[in-house]
């Protein structure tokens, strides 16, 4: 479709976009395609004058002719009309419609629950604490997913994953290491069943890392699983909220284990997964302990998902403190960037990786789409935080998903739908955000999370202005982020 | 673009797709279009009828079952020389046995060759 183009008699005006700079240069994130381009003298001559209000070409023209060739400033004219930077002021702004994806969508990765039990009681957890979706204590869910239901769960993947070579199997709970023997036969199985359809899976898991013993290590590390420790930090933030059922803290026990991991398995990354409260908001800290004391390669922190009232619950100032600490471990990691060093802050990584490909998401996450969570009991959820809930399921690992409940989820939770996100130039990355967190703080997992929206134009500022510096003084450096 | 560089994937899908629009814009204002697909964006919506002097159509001759011109009885390149054999289009090819012998010279596959079929100033 071609961009509306403007003539001599229609004046100009500035369309979507959200302007950033780095090291001197300007750039331009355009809204909602997602593309980022550097600008130079005329363009952003012609955005400056354009700020001030619409004007015609040749009045453009007529004021920056003495800064620049005539044929300088039609040329730009026309290349930031192409890019949709600029463009009739009469022009409707184009709306993302409402569409489904592709039929035959690979899922590309799943998550098992392989058991509802967890062996500690930490304080905000989604899964256990006051904010559940699911009751595992009392329900019916069975407490630990069977081999068969694993099996099938496999049978599940191999089928849904379609044409895709590689899918991704991850492995969650409770606490996932409760079920260590399923764990050594679905992989096994897995394989096995892998190798014989042409495809290949790649295994995770996230575990506490109370029940690491040296026979389960080695099987990690034999069997190349990716691991995600959920830990907190140093030893009296860690035992403030991390807690075993009689109360006592965790860090003593864990904190040996991981040591032992941390030496012998070295054929995957081993990440910790950190939850930040009211409670623990000191990032600083939490970020050095992990990795210059305890050897994390890498460590993503993320707020706590809780309603408000919750004692651990943070604050806006809080959010704000969370934030600034976050900026500056961004500010390190670009300065190791810059000398291809590396620096384990993930939460900039992954961010840079949505940015160097120009994500436009129509969804705020993959979930219920290329990614599923699978119930202890076989029942399909749109992730592993919704799983074994009745009122987000799509389907079964036997029966398969239920086009019919997934297609009505998708339109439901499309961008289209979320007006309050209409306006915001983040919307592309972000598009309302996380389902599970909508559906704690609002009710409703179709709500964009306006109450992180501040948070996440801020971030993706400061991932734009990182990723720019990037762009001028270490280009190559971006390479590793080429799909 | 000489102005704006792309820095990231996206923009250079986008750098990509400016450039093919271009190239769409001026090969339907300047090429000749032939009857088989992919049809000129302004006939989009429907089927392509030649302009011409006959509204007439009739199966086989003009367009196969299809409405394209791949199953026709003979091709249409073939369908030019009957125009004046049996006169069922008023349309006026070079007189190849006294004037022109050497008109269709080059035209050793009337498929591929037929631009080099060139037009006879008497």
């Amino acid at each position: 479709m071609n961009p509306p183009v403007a003539t001599a008699s229609q004046p100009l005006a500035l369309r979507e976009f959200h302007a950033f700079e780095a090291h001197g240069a300007r750039f331009l994130y355009m809204v909602p395609s997602a593309g980022i381009f550097r600008m130079d003298g005329p363009s952003v001559a012609i955005l400056d004058a354009l700020q001030l209000g619409p004007r015609g070409a040749e009045s453009l023209i007529e004021e920056l002719s003495s800064d620049y060739p005539l044929e300088q400033i039609v040329e730009t004219i026309e290349e930031l009309t192409e890019i949709r930077a600029i463009g009739d002021v009469n022009a409707p702004k184009q709306q993302v419609p409402n569409d489904l994806p592709p039929e035959g969508f690979p899922l590309t990765t799943m998550v098992l629950n392989v058991t509802n039990k967890c062996n500690l009681a930490c304080t905000y957890c989604y899964e256990y604490g006051e904010d559940k979706i699911v009751d595992t204590k009392y329900g019916d869910a069975p407490k630990f997913m069977s081999e068969q239901t694993a099996e099938e769960s496999v049978e599940f993947l191999l089928a849904e994953s379609r044409g895709q070579e590689v899918a991704h199997l991850t492995f969650f709970g409770g606490e996932t290491l409760l079920n260590f023997p399923v764990l050594q036969q679905t992989v096994a199985y897995a394989r096995r069943r892998a190798a014989e359809e042409g495809k290949r899976i790649e295994f995770s898991l996230t575990t506490n890392a109370t029940l690491l013993r040296p026979e389960i290590i080695e099987w990690l590390a034999d069997n190349q699983i990716g691991v995600t420790i959920s830990i907190d930090g140093p030893k009296e933030v860690q035992d403030g909220l991390r807690v075993f059922h009689n109360g006592k803290g965790t860090y003593d026990v864990v904190q040996p284990k991981i040591k032992e991991l941390l030496r012998v398995h070295r054929t995957r990354p081993i990440g910790a997964r950190v939850t930040l409260t009211q409670k623990n908001m000191d990032v600083l800290e939490i970020f050095r302990h992990l990795t210059e004391d305890m050897g994390f390669w890498e460590v993503g922190l993320a707020p706590v998902t809780t309603q408000d009232q919750r004692d651990y619950a943070i604050t806006p100032e809080g959010k704000d403190s969370m934030l600034s600490q976050f900026e500056v471990l961004a500010q390190e990691w670009l300065q190791c960037a810059l000398r291809d060093e590396h620096h384990g802050f993930s939460n900039v990584k992954d961010t840079l990786e949505e940015i160097h490909k120009g994500v436009s998401k129509a969804y705020g996450c993959g979930a219920g789409l290329g990614l599923m969570g699978v119930a202890t009991d076989g029942d399909v959820a749109l992730c592993h935080r919704f799983a074994g809930s009745p009122e987000h399921k799509i389907g079964s690992v036997t029966e398969g998903i239920d086009r019919d409940v997934q297609n009505k989820f998708l339109e439901d939770h499309h961008i289209a739908s979320k007006t309050d996100c209409h306006t915001c130039w983040a919307r592309p990355i972000c598009s309302g955000g996380c389902y599970h967190e909508a559906h704690v703080q609002y009710g409703e997992s179709s709500h964009a999370n306006l109450h992180y929206c501040t948070w996440v134009r801020s971030w993706t500022h400061t991932c734009l202005e990182i990723y720019g510096a990037l762009a001028e003084k270490n280009p190559k450096f971006l390479e590793r982020f080429d799909a | 673009m000489k102005h704006l560089k792309g820095i990231n994937q996206k923009a250079a899908r986008i750098e990509a797709y400016v450039q093919y629009e271009a190239a769409q814009a001026r090969a339907t204002e300047l090429d000749v279009v032939a009857l088989e697909t992919p049809k000129p964006p302004h006939e989009e919506d429907g089927p392509h009828f030649p302009l011409g002097c006959s509204l007439v159509f009739f199966p086989g001759w003009e367009a196969d079952q299809q409405g394209g011109t791949a199953g026709l009885c003979q091709p249409v390149e073939r369908d030019l020389f009957d125009c004046h054999l049996s006169c069922f289009w008023p349309a006026h090819v070079p007189d190849q046995l006294n004037h022109s012998p050497d008109w269709t010279g080059n035209c050793a596959s009337a498929q591929k060759d037929w631009r080099k079929l060139d037009l006879i100033f008497p």
